[in-house]
């Protein structure tokens, strides 16, 4: 089932995220995602996620869709040259999967492969555009695909808290003119700044779900404000975080703060998109207490 | 040092506006400089210039600077200033007109081997399709660490790219360099993806 579905259906959609292990197992993974299946509307799953070598985003999509959930294929242009990546989407679709998430991906000297070469041959925008001509059935260089042409689902990032935002929605313009048919956002803290972000993304039609990073501890917040691009986790939240610790170890703090940022920023977007970094048993708990669910 | 190549007609009156000022660089001519081409091109193509200079090694900035101040005038009167040179050539002499629309006349290409010793501040990746027209005077290519040519990705915080906290992000140069000279729009314009034909 294609994201594009619900959107047009006026569903208000949700998505989690699963990141694939450093090793073989992927048992855990699957069953992270089991334990959200009907919860969420669909799994993201991640590729390579901060430049670290784990288990193909690819394999876990096809092994997640297996169980009946419907999983979001990341794709970064930093492992795979133009070639690599269209053969990887003609394989995606082969396997049934229908929604993708086109990211550039980080840098390979952030990772665990520091050494790596960097391939960076397509960037998120002109990847979409590949998509966009493989569904008209011919590839990057203009050859025609055997058989009938794939058809996806395509979304793509933007961060909405940026700062300066412009550079931001001008390359949101460019994967809207691309033909992106979804977005999900870096994580927001400050529903003011979204919804200014919305005022000028909305005429676009193309919906957008606001991305949320349960909050795990005081140091999380500082490590993100210091190190994490287009994100801010303002002083009020972090006093938050402080005030009481046993609280805020439980869980208990992360969620609240989360539930509560769902509720400001629903009338402003299409849906909401968590990255629970692990803590997958707290997505339950955040939608009921956000009324989502 | 460098071996450059005239770009097409076409593509240079698609963007040139007139008057133009020019800026020949012959500083490595003997190499491979496609003056003929270019005297040529300035000839048939009918677009008003307020002078055509030529000159040696632009990408020493202290001679783009004595030359910026010697032709003060004629750069302020110009709406465009387009410099046929390596890709260095370009990048200094738009980081000393920031006010003005720089367009580079030239693609430079690849060359195999060690090229002579000529360390300067902008890089020149000969990549055979010179995008400086397009953003600001500023090399996507070299200035961003992953070389993205459609925009900023979501990586630089507080101005600065993932990679290091040393290095400015390159796209946010690009930006506020076409906000400066009012060309903003070219940052949602076609989209570029990059011809590895030309390395060869």
């Amino acid at each position: 089932m294609k994201l594009k579905e619900l959107f047009n259906s006026g569903k208000f959609v949700l998505t989690s995220e699963v990141g694939p292990p450093k090793g073989w197992n992927i048992d855990k993974t699957i069953h992270e995602a089991e334990s959200l299946k009907g919860i969420v509307d669909a799994i993201n799953v991640t590729d390579n996620q901060s430049s670290v070598m784990r288990f193909g985003s690819l394999a876990a999509c096809h092994l997640i869709k297996d169980k009946g959930i419907e999983p979001v294929f990341q794709v970064t242009c930093r492992d795979r040259n133009r070639l690599a990546l269209q053969s990887d989407i003609l394989s995606a679709a082969g396997l049934g999967i229908e929604n993708m998430l086109l990211l550039t991906g980080d840098h390979t000297t952030l990772g665990d492969h520091k050494d790596a070469k960097p391939v960076f041959d397509l960037d998120s925008v002109s990847l979409i555009h590949t998509i966009k001509k493989l569904e008209s059935g011919v590839d990057l260089a203009n050859n025609k695909l055997d058989g009938e042409p794939p058809k996806f689902c395509i979304g793509a990032v933007v961060s909405p808290c940026a700062e300066p935002l412009e550079p931001q929605l001008m390359k949101m313009d460019r994967k809207i003119k691309a033909g992106v048919e979804f977005f999900q956002t870096q994580a927001v803290y400050e529903t003011d700044k979204f919804a200014k972000f919305m005022e000028k993304a909305k005429n676009s039609g193309i919906p957008v779900m606001a991305g949320i990073v349960i909050l795990k501890s005081v140091g999380m917040a500082k490590f993100m404000n210091e190190n994490v691009a287009g994100i801010h986790v303002p002083d009020n939240l972090i006093e938050e975080l402080k005030k009481d610790k046993e609280k805020t170890k439980s869980g208990q703090t992360g969620i609240e703060i989360a539930a509560r940022l769902i509720k400001d920023l629903k009338p402003y977007c299409q849906g909401i998109h968590l990255m629970p970094l692990g803590w997958d048993d707290k997505v339950p708990q955040i939608l009921k207490l956000s009324g989502l669910i | 040092m460098l071996v450059t190549q005239l770009k097409s007609k076409e593509e240079l009156l698609t963007i040139i506006k007139k008057p133009a000022f020019v800026i020949k660089c012959t500083g490595c001519k003997e190499v491979l400089f496609p003056v003929t081409e270019i005297d040529e091109f300035l000839k048939t193509a009918e677009i008003t210039v307020s002078d055509i200079i030529s000159t040696d090694y632009i990408c020493n900035t202290d001679f783009a600077l004595k030359l910026s101040e010697k032709y003060k005038s004629e750069i302020s009167n110009s709406l465009n200033i387009i410099v046929f040179s390596c890709g260095i050539g370009v990048q200094s002499i738009s980081a000393l007109l920031e006010n003005k629309k720089v367009i580079s006349g030239c693609d430079t290409l690849y060359i195999n081997g060690f090229q002579g010793l000529n360390t300067r501040e902008n890089n020149c990746r000969q990549c055979g399709q010179c995008y400086l027209s397009e953003t600001g005077g500023i090399c996507p290519i070299t200035a961003c660490s992953k070389s993205l040519l459609n925009g900023q990705c979501g990586g630089a915080k507080n101005g600065k790219c993932e990679v290091s906290k040393e290095m400015e992000c390159g796209w946010e140069r690009i930006y506020k360099r076409l906000e400066l000279i009012k060309e903003t729009q070219k940052l949602t314009g076609d989209i570029k993806v990059r011809d590895y034909l030309k390395l060869l």
